[in-house]
């Protein structure tokens, strides 16, 4: 079982009243605790189990404007104790810094309204195996499939965040996921790998493990016998696996740090447009069950939605107390980044996206940190297939593709096809206009 | 040497009872404890950003048997949650037959000296410093618009309990200090980043001002980029400039030929053993015992002492990389290669410091020898699908080659191949072999460990490069 919040409180509280015994003007302490366990199973046979018991104590300590932090995973009264005197020693010779401080206190969040983010099911491992068996027989089903490794993972957590300026809050939250990876070979003995998975905050709204099996197959055998092709520049269609990935290059790009620090290609470009005038971007922290809810930041501050984009105009960054006052902005609780990030949906279907040229590059993965978020260039390695006139022609490997997000922002069409899969979300995305490439 | 047994309940004698019963008719298994420290110092934007300390204990107890691994770990080091992690595996390993392999070879070497270096210098002389860095960094002119600069040093001192009460010990130091400098010219920007690190004191690397070198690297690799122009995209000749650029090395053939992915048979290499999988004059090896390298390791984290272990001989795929657990099933030995992040985390065969050894051309052979091509300097990160065995790797530096002369400087481009075939298009090696400044981090399955490369200059026939410019 984790922790409970008693015994949380009461070890934050320890630290909190500590720092202050021994010197600090101000202070924060985390105390979280994680227990997960996971089991793991290649071709139809056990392969690895794995529990994992986690607790931590992060502590920032404060004199006046100087600031200095220490964790640590041993939660023994006296090593603590050694460990904040430390901390409060590093934090004397630290030098000042203006804009060190704890949140505003009118910021801090105060009401907290159930989110359903904590399941309180548990599932042993004997059932996690028996999903997983499905899970692959599923995918044994097709018979180019000849390696399958799928795994069921389950987690739970509780945490307290505490200041000295008397926040004490916290909240457990729990994490349910499956997925399958599938190895398919073909004549050549040349091989492709692809997957499926599901991730859930609740045990009952994960999918069915056949269907994981079967998905993770048939993407897999999709990519059999690729084909280079020539370098060109084309309309490129990102899967949603992938268009999502445009989302977090965004997100890091509006991040205070980064503009404050003058860092970002998207610095000095707030009002103004980024986006084509169809795109709006949303940051919902309250949705119930969502992957990336929370019901306040990393340092007590309240989240509240935010309309990141509005008709193409960035409307906010996103900005934590630290960078708000550089910035002389307040904060708007994105300590730790974006909750639930989504693009709204498009007004195209799927199928009429693909047919908006008569050849589409449709790329199912990339690999490679191809993305600059100072000068704003992309590139990276891809692979998918092309699309002629709507329909899926042959797999694609072994190419790049290349712009910079300044032109690709504006040359974004998002189909109608948003789902929650994940904690940052984004339609099917056709971007017209990218350099591949190939031979 | 730590002692994990003073603050707790539990004895030595209660740990040793408990692992004995547990791994009894496993193959193998072990009692992994770990007690590590860090520090890290971040100044950024002409201040301090940044002080902070860790202190992380647990342990980590690890039952095999045939295939199957049965992991729990915690960071609460006493009786009762030792059993309740035995109990955990208990549960998942329900029939065990196997037969505990006692044999780990010992050594007395040792490859770095025990020191911490979070403790030998006061933090007082470490903020001065980071604060000259920032100082002689900034005075290179007002086009510099940021300054990054960091220290990281670690103190981990790891003991493996065997069956049998059979103990194994190691202490590592490691340390990194890093710069990254932004310009701005023209309303145009451009990082440059740099470092250097290894498992010695700080002072041996920042000795007779050696950081300036560092910054000065930093600052140089920006400038570069300010004058580049867009890449070419396409296929072309390209030559790889010595020491870090061997992170293609690493991406490309290094990963494909670790144990698990060749005994699970996904790797792209696991029925090529015996054959020609590279061009003759390509030697490639990994060395776990090169004195106080970031990758060595004076034994492995199941116990097994590293060694130098020949990958590639003359184009020819000769030995894997292997932990204990994928040797025995692919009946052969380790060759120190298990390594694990921390107690977190399960053993998992690993690079330690991956090189590829001389040949005989020179640099300005090679670039004489390209008509149309790029010079690649050095990388950022790279990737790889080891199953399909394409990898990528995003340069930070290179240059355009044409009609044998280094042009222009280019924009950082994703450079693109194929494992298996990459090594057949190396058509010259270089004889100025280089090992990286110590600074690589390798991600596999979640877990970092840091590693080194090394390479001489070489040129590819042809690879594909991710330019915009067509």
């Amino acid at each position: 079982m984790v922790k409970d919040q008693d015994y949380l409180k009461k070890t934050a509280s320890f630290c909190i009243d500590l720092a202050k015994k021994l010197g600090a003007t101000n202070s924060s302490a985390a105390i979280m605790h994680s227990i997960s366990e996971t089991v793991d199973f290649r071709n139809k046979k056990l392969d690895e189990s794995d529990r994992s018991d986690s607790l931590g104590v992060s502590l920032t300590t404060y004199i006046g404007k100087k600031k200095s932090n220490i964790s640590s995973s041993n939660l023994n009264e006296d090593n603590i104790k050694a460990l904040i005197e430390r901390c409060i020693e590093t934090t004397k010779i630290t030098p000042e810094d203006e804009f060190n401080s704890l949140p505003d206190k009118d910021l801090l969040a105060t009401e907290i309204n159930d989110l359903n983010l904590y399941d309180d099911d548990h599932i042993g491992n004997d059932k996690k195996i028996e999903y997983l068996k499905e899970v692959e027989s599923a995918a044994f089903e097709k018979k180019e499939i000849v390696n399958t490794e799928t795994s069921f993972s389950e987690s739970k957590s509780n945490f307290i965040l505490a200041n000295s300026d008397g926040f004490l809050n916290g909240y457990k939250s729990s994490s349910f996921s499956a997925s399958c990876v599938a190895v398919a070979k073909d004549i050549g003995n040349n091989m492709e790998r692809d997957y499926e998975f599901t991730s859930t905050c609740h045990l009952n709204d994960m999918l069915k493990p056949s269907q994981i099996g079967s998905v993770a197959a048939i993407k897999t055998i999709q990519k059999l016998n690729p084909k280079k092709i020539e370098s060109e520049k084309i309309s490129v269609v990102f899967d949603r696996r992938i268009s999502k990935g445009i989302l977090s290059t965004f997100a890091s790009a509006i991040l205070s740090s980064s503009i404050a620090r003058g860092v970002s290609f998207l610095k000095d470009k707030i009002n103004k447009d980024i986006f084509s005038s169809t795109i709006n971007i949303f940051d919902k922290p309250d949705i119930v069950k969502g992957l990336g809810s929370r019901y306040f930041d990393s340092e007590g501050v309240k989240t509240e939605e935010l309309k990141l984009v509005d008709q193409g105009v960035l409307k906010h960054y996103l900005v934590d107390t630290y960078n708000g006052k550089k910035l002389n902005l307040k904060s708007n609780g994105r300590n730790g980044g974006t909750s639930n990030l989504f693009f709204e949906k498009g007004s195209i279907s799927y199928n009429d996206l693909l047919k908006l040229n008569q050849k589409t590059l449709y790329i199912t993965e990339t690999i490679g940190h191809g993305s600059n978020l100072v000068t704003g260039d992309y590139s990276v390695g891809a692979t998918g297939f092309m699309v002629e006139n709507g329909v899926f022609k042959y797999p694609v490997s072994e190419i790049t593709i290349a712009g910079n997000f300044k032109d690709i922002f504006k040359n974004i069409t998002l189909a109608d096809d948003l789902e929650f899969k994940y904690s940052t979300n984004a339609p099917t995305m056709l971007i017209e206009g990218m350099v591949v490439a190939g031979k | 040497m730590n002692d994990f047994f003073t603050k707790t309940d539990l004895t030595r004698k209660d740990a040793e009872g408990i692992i004995s019963e547990t791994l009894n008719k496993c193959d193998d298994g072990e009692l992994y404890l770990e007690n590590s420290k860090s520090e890290s110092i971040l100044l950024d934007d002409n201040k301090i950003k940044s002080s902070s300390y860790n202190s992380d204990l647990g342990y980590g107890l690890r039952a095999v048997t045939g295939e199957v691994v049965a992991y729990s770990h915690s960071n609460e080091i006493s009786k009762n949650s030792l059993k309740l992690s035995a109990d955990n595996l208990s549960s998942t390993l329900k029939s065990k037959k196997g037969i505990y392999n006692h044999e780990i070879p010992k050594t007395n070497k040792k490859l770095y000296n025990d020191i911490n270096p979070i403790e030998e210098k006061p933090l007082n002389s470490k903020l001065e410093l980071l604060n000259e860095v920032n100082n002689y960094t900034r005075a290179k002119g007002a086009i510099v618009q940021q300054v990054t600069a960091s220290f990281a040093g670690e103190h981990k001192s790891v003991e493996i309990i065997r069956a049998g009460g059979e103990v194994l010990t190691d202490v590592r130091p490691l340390i990194r200090f890093n710069v990254s400098v932004m310009l701005e010219k023209n309303g145009k920007m451009e990082t440059g980043v740099y470092g250097i690190g290894g498992r010695q004191s700080y002072d041996e690397y920042l000795k007779d001002d050696n950081w300036k070198k560092v910054c000065d690297e930093a600052f140089r690799i920006a400038s570069v980029n300010l004058d580049s122009k867009p890449a070419p995209a396409g296929e072309m000749k390209v030559v790889l400039g010595p020491g870090w650029p061997a992170i293609l090395i690493h991406e490309a053939i290094g990963h494909g030929l670790e144990g698990d992915f060749n005994r699970k048979k996904t790797s792209a290499f696991h029925n090529l053993m015996g054959q020609r999988v590279a061009s003759e004059g390509v030697t490639i090896i990994d060395d776990g015992t090169l004195h106080n390298r970031r990758g060595s390791l004076t034994i492995d984290d199941e116990g097994t002492p590293t060694e130098k272990t020949v990958l590639i001989e003359n184009g020819i795929l000769k030995n894997f990389m292997q932990d204990r657990l994928n040797a025995r099933l692919m009946n052969t030995r380790s060759t120190g290669s298990g390594r694990r992040e921390s107690y977190k985390h399960v053993v998992l065969p690993r690079m330690r410091n991956t090189m590829m050894l001389n040949g005989k051309y020179s640099q300005e052979e090679m670039i004489k020898s390209v008509d149309k091509g790029i010079f690649a300097v050095s990388f950022g990160g790279g990737q790889v699908d080891i199953t399909s065995g394409k990898f990528v790797f995003n340069c930070t530096e290179a240059y355009e080659i044409i009609n044998g002369k280094i042009s222009s400087p280019i924009k950082g481009a994703t450079l693109i191949g194929d494992g298996p075939s990459i090594l057949k298009e190396v058509s010259l090696v270089g004889n100025n072999m280089m090992l990286d400044p110590g600074i690589g981090t390798c991600g596999k399955a979640g877990q970092g460990v840091p590693v080194g490369v090394a390479q001489p200059s070489i040129l590819i026939n042809k690879m594909t490069v991710g330019g915009t410019q067509l």
